[in-house]
């Protein structure tokens, strides 16, 4: 089994590398006998004719979530970090070539300032496009929300890493028993961020995408005044239940935020996987 | 060189004084008060001074990081007796030092604590941690205390074995004979390891409130109740040696390197629709064939050999949320309106206690459609209160759900629990 494993990894890197799915096929170096099944589109039925949504709804939650992926992208940092609170009103209606586009009015929280955080007003237009493989389009209003309001925190923390001796490396964050150190709770945060340019990318309104775990964080050498960190994560996608591993690199500056460099999406094979710490 | 001579005779007078005054007082194996500093040199006269004071054994100085270049944090572990001492000379010599550890003993003491948790075992259910994770053999020991120690309460039944044969174990809460039966089970996906750990929480409640909470005490003198707390077992297993996420059973599929079958697909309704997958790979693939899982037809075999039950309720996470039947159609079941209400109020009461939201509805709008689930067979066998649970969080954590929010989470999930059995009390069919 696992010389198998190795063998159709092996293969996998030979060849040239698959483009990213957009969907949630189980991992490619992994298929057995026949291809993997596409992922499960809802049928027909189960999109909502155009007009108001339930917003407890998925449909309505998927599409507040992607809102939520841009929002980070933008405005996330290793101390700030933003969380669907609740989606109070959104609609849907068919658009040309076969696209949809979502009206969402929803309220984010930032995870970094703690349950106790204030709730920030949004309101959004989410469009998916018809093309199966084509990442949708978002605009986005937040209320009192600066472009890049870094905090005190942030240039504390850039003072600390950005020294030339720092090297960072960890693994399993958070652990199997949830824990995160203090030390590792604003990498986790930038992991997330980072982690929202694909899950943003990779979404469709068959998707609902969680960052699950950080597999790893390696510091690389720093790069015109940028922390520059190698992250392994993985998502978590609700519908399918899939864990999908990315590798990637990103940038991070208290002046030009997240930005992410390279991805590469890697192939997990259940049965040849890691212990957990 | 000569000034730093100089400079050296005259500190290390000052310390060799001082360091008289406090005599050491060896020979005890505690650490209380001890501390760790973080020593900054600004010149390689400091440097030369604190290598000096590392060869003064009698203060029992243990340099984790020796002094070495201005550019490098000197650290010096130093025993509560030496302290005052060492404070002195650094301050003397006017060497920046900040304090990296308080007390030694506190950090030894967290460190016990967080292994005594994991590798104590306990002699009692009342001994046994609750505000932890803990792996198969520890729960499986703590349900045989229970019995043990609620012998006319509590007894354990062996439904059937996993593929891997470890026991199905469902522990049966019972005052009387031939009584409707309420069930519960938690853990039949493995990773989402708060529903094992709430199911262990449960059992312990339900024998502390017999006979002190009253209406507790009134369902459990009119129904039985049935906990299967790993309803996994072999994936469970898998999460502590092999991979945290994993989710499905762990039957080879033939044919396919793939292995597991998701326990949630396998159920005789729906089965093989598009709400599961029919690639063994998949973490939903729904299996070769209907109750193909011993797991799941262990579960199918009870049920219908006990044809006397009256909700049944399981348990997953993560999402907040409260899902009652159908996962494979849109078509609204008989009783919607009355499981739409009833959902309603347990969220009310679980969001009572913590203020955490849920959001309820039927599996197929409020989450995804999904086909062969549990709830779905469950709710055409005529067991009408038939509810899925997904527990916390909302993603923040997701499966990895740090240990300290295990009692809160199973706490506000009881009040639900609580809710949809007294009205299952309350409304006999």
């Amino acid at each position: 089994m696992k010389v198998f494993c190795s063998l159709w990894l092996l293969l996998s890197l030979v060849k040239l590398s698959p483009a990213p799915p957009a969907s949630q096929d189980p991992p490619f170096a992994c298929r057995g006998a026949g291809d993997p099944a596409p992922p499960q589109p809802e049928t027909p039925e189960d999109m909502a004719s155009s007009g108001d949504l339930e917003p407890t709804h998925y449909p309505a939650r998927r599409a507040a979530t992607v809102a939520l992926h841009q929002l980070n992208t933008r405005h996330g940092s290793p101390h700030r970090l933003f969380a669907l609170q609740e989606v109070h009103k959104a609609s849907a209606e068919d658009v040309a070539a076969g696209g949809r586009k979502y009206s969402l009015d929803f309220s984010v929280t930032d995870w970094a300032s703690g349950s106790a955080g204030p709730a920030l007003r949004c309101s959004a237009e989410v469009m998916f496009p018809g093309t199966e493989r084509s990442s949708p389009d978002v605009q986005l209003r937040c209320e009192a929300l600066q472009q890049i309001n870094s905090t005190a925190q942030d240039h504390a923390f850039y003072q600390k890493y950005i020294a030339p001796e720092s090297a960072v490396s960890a693994q399993h964050i958070p652990d199997s028993y949830g824990n995160v150190s203090e030390e590792m709770q604003p990498f986790w945060r930038l992991a997330r961020v980072a982690a929202s340019f694909i899950m943003l990318r990779e979404s469709s309104e068959n998707t609902e995408f969680n960052m699950a775990q950080v597999a790893s964080v390696t510091q690389q050498e720093s790069s015109e005044k940028q922390l520059m960190l190698e992250f392994v994560v993985l998502l978590h996608d609700l519908p399918s239940q899939e864990i999908v591993q990315w590798k990637l690199l990103a940038s991070w500056s208290p002046d030009r935020g997240v930005r992410v460099l390279q991805t590469e999406w890697q192939p997990r094979c259940p049965h040849d996987t890691k212990p957990p710490n | 060189m000569i000034l730093a001579r100089k400079f050296y005779s005259s500190k290390m007078k000052g310390l060799l004084v001082l360091t008289a005054l406090f005599v050491a007082v060896f020979g005890k194996k505690t650490f209380e008060g001890d501390q760790v500093l973080r020593i900054t040199a600004k010149n390689e006269a400091q440097i030369f001074l604190l290598k000096e004071l590392s060869e003064q054994e009698h203060l029992g100085l243990d340099f984790w990081r020796e002094p070495v270049h201005e550019s490098l944090p000197v650290d010096v572990y130093v025993p509560f007796h030496s302290l005052q001492a060492v404070r002195v000379f650094l301050r003397y010599n006017q060497i920046q030092y900040n304090v990296m550890i308080m007390d030694v003993q506190d950090l030894l003491d967290d460190e016990e604590r967080e292994m005594v948790k994991y590798r104590t075992i306990p002699r009692s259910t009342d001994d046994f941690v609750y505000t932890a994770y803990h792996d198969l053999n520890s729960i499986y020991s703590f349900m045989d205390m229970l019995v043990a120690e609620n012998s006319n309460l509590v007894s354990k039944i062996v439904i059937g074995q996993s593929y891997e044969n470890r026991p199905l174990n469902v522990l049966k809460f019972s005052t009387g004979a031939n009584r409707p039966g309420i069930w519960f089970d938690t853990g039949i996906h493995s990773r989402e390891w708060v529903t094992q750990a709430s199911g262990i929480w449960f059992a312990k409640k339900i024998v502390t409130d017999y006979g002190r909470d009253p209406v507790l005490t009134d369902i459990l003198n009119n129904y039985d109740i049935f906990l299967e707390i790993i309803a996994n077992p072999d994936g469970f297993v898998y999460t502590h040696s092999n991979d945290r996420m994993w989710r499905k059973t762990r039957k080879p599929n033939p044919g396919s390197s793939c292995v597991g079958v998701d326990p949630n697909r396998n159920w005789e309704i729906g089965f093989g629709g598009p709400g599961a997958s029919s690639n063994p790979c998949s973490q939903t693939y729904h299996g070769p064939s209907v109750h193909s899982e011993p797991e799941v037809k262990a579960i199918v075999d009870f049920v219908k050999s006990h044809g006397k039950l009256k909700a049944f309720l399981s348990i997953h996470s993560y999402s907040q949320m409260l899902l009652y039947p159908y996962g494979y159609t849109r078509t609204s079941a008989k009783d919607q309106v009355e499981l739409h209400e009833l959902a309603r109020k347990a969220v009310s009461e679980l969001q009572s206690l913590h203020n955490t939201a849920y959001t309820y509805g039927s599996v197929i709008t409020t989450i995804y459609q999904a086909d062969g689930i549990t709830v779905d067979w469950t709710y055409e066998q005529g067991i009408k209160y038939s509810y899925t649970f997904e527990l916390r969080d909302t993603g923040r954590y997701g499966f990895l759900l740090p240990a300290d929010q295990i009692i809160p989470t199973a706490e506000e999930t009881w009040l639900a629990l609580m809710a949809i059995m007294e009205h299952t009390k309350n409304n006999p069919y």
